[in-house]
């Protein structure tokens, strides 16, 4: 029944292919928290949260302990707070600090969801709400923030987007003494997952039930492994390669989010069957991309290789769990990529080129340090070319630019830890300001009338 | 329920005694194992039935892995679900 190399695979994937789970993350509603007054609307969710939540982080250590598989973080996701901020009114950021008080308490090391849903416009509560993002990411530390600002069915809100590269400057302004570290909480989406374990990006959709478990698990250096022993076959063997590796790494995902939900009696959500790389050397996405034969990540043949791999990623991960889910697919982003980081020195691996391989994986434009002087408008110039991407194409885009305040192409920002580091890359020297001040709505393509 | 002990590291007199031994301990009953020494390389792989163990799980995994840090071998105990789980369709 148990095979010897099975088991010596297995142990081999976990101790040196860096093999984990990259998160278990709970996904609270906060819909019943609702409440005219905020203080009672911010005691109800840290009630709710640290009673839902608080054998989370000792359950997830000890599957970590019995199954002998690495689990990386434990998170929480809530409901989009602007939900509870336009019943309640008052100032959004006292949410922040519940959300943060509740963090501490259960252990999480982050609590997604200060978030606001305006892809067709904005409602009560979403202005208020955004305008408090750099504040709220600056005087939390568990807190990650998203803002929707378009999808596929609704176009893309550019008011939004223009309000959005206001918000992005402002979060590394405030946080410039701290490396600029508030936009890397900070997510602007296109066809926002309502599922999503990973953050910064993670809430817990108005669609979802009241709690939820949802597990993230990651591998690139598993695939990297099996792609390097595999030699010179041609890209249907990789591929294939590829897909049976994702399987396993996505069994082991199901396995440990089936466990968690038992233990802690709540429903299993989706397996979110992504690579996502680390900045540890032989976690790397970049890596595997390079052992398909690219020179150095970023050159010509990337965006090729990416859509085989992501889409590899996605195949082998469907068999092996009873809901995908999240984002599943392949993980760009810069900082947090030790073969992202050194195409990006070097100068191959550039944003334009970065721009085209968002169309064919599961992310956006993520982790990438751009010139603090970069102006606002260029900043929501950048989303909107990734919104637009990711409505016309049906998929979920997103940025997650950092300004580096007071510094420059050829200097460097490090967030330290998993966050990692990364040069500061160029830009295009050109404007769009009057683009973005003209404002109003994009309008959802004709590929959204699919009744 | 079943769990799988690996035994990787250097040969040496008495480790699958000093294992054997761990598990007895524990009440974990040993139903196969396997082993090859290649030149002077040790692995061992035993499946052993822990449905009636006297101590808590992570407290015999703890105790095997602290065996190995001893004797400077790397043992690794894992439930059995995760194979069954990772290399069967």
């Amino acid at each position: 029944m148990l095979n010897v190399s099975d088991i010596l695979e297995t142990i081999h994937m976990i101790q040196d292919e860096h093999l984990d789970v990259r998160t278990i993350t709970m996904g609270i509603s906060l819909l019943d928290c609702c409440s005219e007054y905020v203080d009672r609307a911010c005691a109800r969710l840290y009630d709710k949260v640290t009673r839902k939540a608080e054998k989370l982080v000792e359950t997830g250590e000890s599957i970590e302990r019995e199954y002998g598989i690495p689990i990386i973080n434990k998170r929480i996701s809530v409901t989009p707070i602007a939900m509870l901020a336009a019943a309640s009114g008052g100032d959004p950021i006292k949410y922040a600090y519940a959300m943060e008080k509740a963090a501490r308490t259960v252990g999480v090391n982050f609590i997604g969801g200060y978030s606001a849903l305006v892809h067709k416009g904005f409602s009560a509560g979403d202005r208020e709400l955004i305008l408090s993002i750099p504040q709220a990411l600056n005087e939390t530390e568990h807190v990650c923030s998203s803002v929707n600002i378009g999808s596929t069915k609704t176009g893309i809100n550019m008011d939004a987007v223009r309000m959005m590269g206001g918000i992005v400057r402002e979060a590394a302004e405030l946080s410039a003494d701290n490396g600029c570290i508030g936009c890397a909480k900070l997510v602007v989406f296109c066809n926002a997952p309502e599922d999503n374990p990973f953050m910064a990006g993670a809430f817990h959709g108005p669609g979802e039930p009241d709690c939820v478990i949802n597990v993230g698990v990651s591998g690139p250096g598993v695939v990297h492994a099996a792609l390097k022993k595999a030699g010179n076959c041609d890209l249907t063997q990789v591929a294939d390669i590829i897909k049976k590796t994702a399987f396993k790494v996505t069994r082991m995902g199901q396995l440990v989010g089936a466990e968690a939900s038992q233990r802690l009696g709540v429903p299993f959500g989706i397996v979110d069957l992504s690579l996502a790389p680390t900045p540890a050397v032989g976690d790397s996405v970049a890596r595997i991309l390079e052992e398909m034969g690219l020179e150095c990540c970023g050159t010509h043949g990337t965006t090729a290789a990416l859509a085989l791999l992501n889409d590899a990623v996605k195949k082998g991960g469907v068999m092996a769990s009873s809901h995908i889910g999240g984002l599943s697919g392949a993980f760009i982003p810069v900082t947090e990529d030790e073969g992202m980081i050194a195409a990006a020195k070097s100068g191959t691996l550039t944003l334009n080129k970065l721009e085209a391989m968002t169309a064919v994986c599961s992310v956006g434009l993520d982790m990438i340090v751009i010139p603090g002087d970069t102006p606002a408008a260029t900043i929501s110039a950048i989303i909107a070319d990734e919104a637009a991407i990711g409505m016309v194409n049906s998929k979920t885009t997103a940025v997650r630019v950092i300004p580096a305040i007071g510094k420059q192409v050829g200097e460097e920002l490090n967030f330290g830890g998993l966050l990692g580091y990364g040069p500061v890359m160029p830009l295009c020297g050109k404007g769009a300001q009057r683009f973005i001040d003209r404002g109003g709505r994009i309008p959802a393509p004709l590929q959204s009338l699919k009744n | 329920m079943k769990a799988v002990i690996t035994v990787v590291g250097k040969d040496m007199v008495g480790i699958l005694a000093k294992v054997s031994a761990k598990c007895a301990e524990a009440n974990a009953n040993v139903i196969e194992v396997t082993q090859s020494v290649l030149q002077e390389m040790f692995a061992m792989i035993m499946l052993v039935d822990i449905t009636n163990l006297k101590i808590p799980f992570s407290g015999m995994a703890e105790e095997l892995e602290k065996l190995g840090n001893e004797l400077g071998l790397s043992i690794h105990v894992m439930h059995e679900d995760i194979f069954n789980s990772m290399h069967r369709i």
